[in-house]
Formats: structure tokens, sequence, C-alpha cells
């Protein structure tokens, strides 16, 4: 297989992509990191195509992907296999999540965190803690809105959280697994450079909601413009998480089947977290108090109330 | 025993001899028959050991009490009383209330074993009952947090009770995470503790949650 990926690429002058071409092929380790001149380089390259070449440099990554094959070598019916999907410890954690809250542009969340090591442990109580937070604070945030009412009286709703919790779950599990099946597919029919696992898919959309707890919580905040604004600001961050997860597996496919796949990734991701804002959190100032209108002309005073 | 492997013992020798158990010589783990006590005696046994964890849970020290003799009858007892003391808060439709009773117990028991099954994926040393048990019994203080607010919201449901109940909910729920911390933390690995004390802090997070907003009708 790798004579024939030498091949494929031999009409490219970057070296370096023959190693970034299929991750699980027997490679030397290369010590120093290969030098590239920058204006070699097609100045229309994506910035994606740097982070390749730039991991190189490393040579953790080339044992990481040897050792990968050895990790998960339990049955799928013993314990000890889904222990290792659990082989993380709390600076690890604490890493992934500063990685996906701070995306360096041109890094690859993937590359750069996870390395061959996907974790459930994140993404599991990331979307747990998200369902909560979200619940509670539309809770808090409703009720100070509609504080000073008369005829308001505060109810839990409850209810939410199960809504809450199937969505954010649902999000969290099956778009990655939709993804997956694409990427796959696309991958029996175009040769990518890159590709992802279920699981490491599964971490990176689990990280990527990392974002959205603090913005939660600052949602109680009942501004309408507050809320949009951090609604883009967490949507780019996380957004852009993905994106550059997701660029560089699908650039070598069709154009606009690329450019379709991001899209789409965005989309979801911006329709969570809109539906998310609408549902839970019920609009400021939804009721207008009766409008005092003054009596210019004598005639009776008409007030608007709901 | 692996030097005894080429002992052998020649036939014409016979090996004989009377094995013979001594009477009356019981370890406390043993089991001693049962059937001819008063129920009476059966009952206070096991009422014993179920608030001895409770006094275990109230003051939490160190000790292997609690999880040697789990038993889930205490986590039972305090999550239908729980759930049960949750029942009849208002709601103008079933939606807009609060828990009910399957979603409390569910919550309770489903989260306990997500927990336990987080420690001991993440490499833990305790056995999956014993987890079940501690996380059940250090629910206690969030059980007489739950009583407090009621009997406080039967005084009146103004500032002052909302910040009486918040404050003696907010004093159980630092109590049962930090019981359960003591009682859990020593069989994680320690690289790992934080990852396993958080879904214990969020576990009780959420039933404190419930517990103070609660509305009575």
């Amino acid at each position: 297989i790798t004579a024939c990926l030498v091949m494929h690429f031999a009409e490219f002058d970057d070296a370096a992509n023959l190693l970034a071409a299929n991750p699980d092929a027997t490679t030397i380790s290369i010590d120093e990191p290969v030098e590239i001149p920058k204006n070699q380089r097609d100045r229309l390259q994506e910035p994606g195509r740097e982070e390749d070449d730039e991991l190189l440099g490393t040579d953790d990554s080339d044992k990481t992907e040897l050792l990968a094959g050895q990790k998960k070598s339990a049955p799928f019916w013993t314990f000890e296999y889904y222990q290792t999907f659990f082989d993380v410890d709390t600076y690890q954690v604490l890493d992934r999540i500063k990685g996906s809250v701070f995306p360096v542009p041109g890094k690859n969340f993937v590359r750069l965190y996870i390395r061959s090591n996907p974790d459930l442990y994140g993404p599991f109580w990331i979307c747990a803690t998200l369902v909560f937070t979200i619940a509670v604070s539309g809770n808090l945030s409703n009720f100070f809105i509609h504080l000073g009412k008369p005829t308001y009286r505060y109810v839990p709703e409850f209810r939410k959280v199960s809504i809450a919790a199937t969505t954010i779950y649902a999000y969290a599990w099956l778009v990655p697994l939709a993804l997956w099946g694409f990427l796959m597919w696309r991958n029996s029919k175009v040769m990518n450079i890159v590709s992802y696992s279920f699981l490491e898919i599964v971490c990176v959309y689990g990280y990527s909601l990392f974002i959205y707890i603090p913005t939660a919580i600052l949602w109680i905040i009942p501004q309408k413009v507050v809320r949009w604004v951090l609604m883009m600001f967490s949507l780019c961050l996380s957004g852009s998480v993905l994106v550059m997860t997701f660029w560089p597996a699908v650039r070598d496919d069709n154009r606009r089947i690329a450019l379709a796949t991001v899209g789409t990734v965005v989309l979801l991701h911006a329709l969570l977290s809109v539906g998310c804002l609408a549902y839970f959190f019920d609009a400021p100032e939804v009721d207008f108090p009766a409008p005092f209108i003054p009596a210019h002309n004598g005639t009776a005073v008409v007030t608007k109330s709901r | 025993f692996a030097g005894l492997a080429d002992v052998s013992i020649s036939e014409d020798i016979p090996v004989e001899g009377e094995i013979t158990v001594p009477v009356g010589s019981h370890s406390p783990d043993e089991d001693f028959s049962t059937l001819d006590e008063p129920v009476r005696d059966t009952i206070m046994r096991d009422l014993k050991a179920v608030g001895k964890k409770f006094v275990h849970v109230m003051y939490p020290k160190k000790s292997s009490t609690l999880l040697r003799d789990w038993d889930l009858w205490g986590p039972l007892v305090l999550c239908v009383s729980l759930a049960l003391m949750l029942q009849g808060g208002s709601a103008d439709s079933k939606d807009d209330g609060g828990p009910q009773f399957a979603e409390v117990f569910v919550i309770i028991w489903f989260g306990a074993v997500v927990i336990t099954l987080n420690s001991k994926l993440l490499g833990g040393t305790i056995s999956f009952f014993q987890s079940l048990c501690v996380l059940g019994y250090c629910v206690l203080p969030l059980t007489v947090a739950m009583l407090v607010c009621r009997l406080v919201l039967l005084a009146g449901s103004g500032t002052i009770s909302f910040i009486v109940r918040l404050l003696v909910v907010l004093a159980m729920f630092g109590w049962s995470t930090l019981a359960s911390t003591a009682f859990l933390a020593d069989s994680q690995p320690p690289n790992r503790k934080a990852l396993v004390v958080y879904p214990i802090f969020l576990f009780y997070f959420v039933i404190s949650w419930m517990i103070l907003t609660f509305t009575p009708q």
C-alpha cells in the first residue's frame, strides 16, 4: 500500500505529505523536522496543510501511530476494552478542554490533543454538564425575566431537562456517526490524507461543546444583544475547532463536496446553539408593560396590556 | 505449592486421619444460622447496620465499615423519601412542574450507577455495590435539607425563606459531596481523582437543584 501511495503523491513537491498520507503505514521516524521553504508553497493553500507539515516535526505522532494498533486489543465484551477509552489523566482532560476553547489557527485538535488516545470521559461528562447547565440557566433566566410580574409563579420546568438531554446527546453522538459514515464513504472513493476513527470524531464534537457551558451561564443576562454576541462568539470558537479538524479530511475531495461537508458541520452546530437559546431561554421583555400614552387630546387613553 | 509438585506418597503407607471442625469458632464473616432467631432480631440487626452507616455519613471519618458491609436499604429508604417529599409541587401543567417521582428515582439510581461505572472505568478499585452504597448513603444530608425546606416553606415562601433554604441546601450539598469524596477518593488512582470527584459534584448539584426549586402548591 505504501508503494501505491508513493506513486500517487509523486507529483507533490512536499515530501512531508508522504508521511501524513497514511498514518497507519509503518514509517521510519524522522529526527529533524522537514524544512519546507515557504516560498515553494502555493499561496492559495489552505492553512490546514501547514499543520500536517508542522506536526511531522514531532516524532511523537509517529510513535503514537505505531502504538495505536496495540492499544485496544481486549475483546469488546470485556470490561478492559472499555477501560481503554477512559485512559486519560486529569491534566490531559484539562489540556483537551483548553485546546477546544483556545483553538490555535492551523492546529488540528485531533492530531494535537487526541493523538490516538480518544477518550469517552470528556464527551460524556461535558454533555451531561451542558444539559444541566442549559436547563438550570434557562430556568434561572426565565425566573429573573418574569420576576416582577404579578401573575408570574415560579415553576421548575423540569421536563426541559429530559428534552435538553435528548437533544444534546443525540447531537453529540448521532452527528459524529453520520459524519464518520460519510467520511468513510468518501474515503473509499477518494484517497484522503487524513481520516479519523469514530471515537476521535466523537471526541472532537464532545470537547467542542465545552465552550457552550460558560456561554449558557452567561445567557442568563436578559439582553438580546448580549446573548447573540455570546452565541456568535462561542459558535466561532467551537466552529473553528470543528472546521480545522475536518477540513484536512475533505479538502482532497471534490471541491463542492468538501465545502458542503464543512458547511453542514457548521450549520448543524449553529442550529444547535440557536435552538437551545430559543427554546430554553425566554426572550427578554416579551411582555411590554402597558405603555404610557399621555392624553393629548383628551380622548380616552387606550392602554395596551397583554 | 510448587515445591510439593514432586512429592509422592508411596502407596503402602495408608493415609488416614480425622478431620473435625471445631464447634463454636465463629469468625465474624461466617454465616450463622439465623433461621431460629425471632424476626425482631433479624430486623433490628439490619436496622442497626443501616443506622450505624447513617451516623458514619453524618460524621465522615475514613472508616471502612461503610465500604465493607455495604447494603442498599439505606439508599432505597433515602431515595424513596426524597422522591416522596419532592411531590406535591405546584404546576400549571404537567410539563412545567417539578420532577415526578419516577424522574427523581431514575436520576438518583441511574446517576449513581453512571458515576460508579465512571470511577471503575477510570481505574478505581472499589467494587460496584460498595460505590452505590456510599453514593446512596451520602444523599442523607440532602434528604435532611429537603425536610428542613419543607418545614420552612410551611412557615412562608418569601425572600427570607428562600435565603434560609438556599443556605441550608448549600451547606448540605457541601456536606454530601465531602462525605462521599472522603469515602471514595482513596480508591482512585491519584492522578485521576478530580476526574472522579467532578461527576459526584454534578450529581449532588442536580439533586440540590431539585430540592431548592421545589415550590409548594
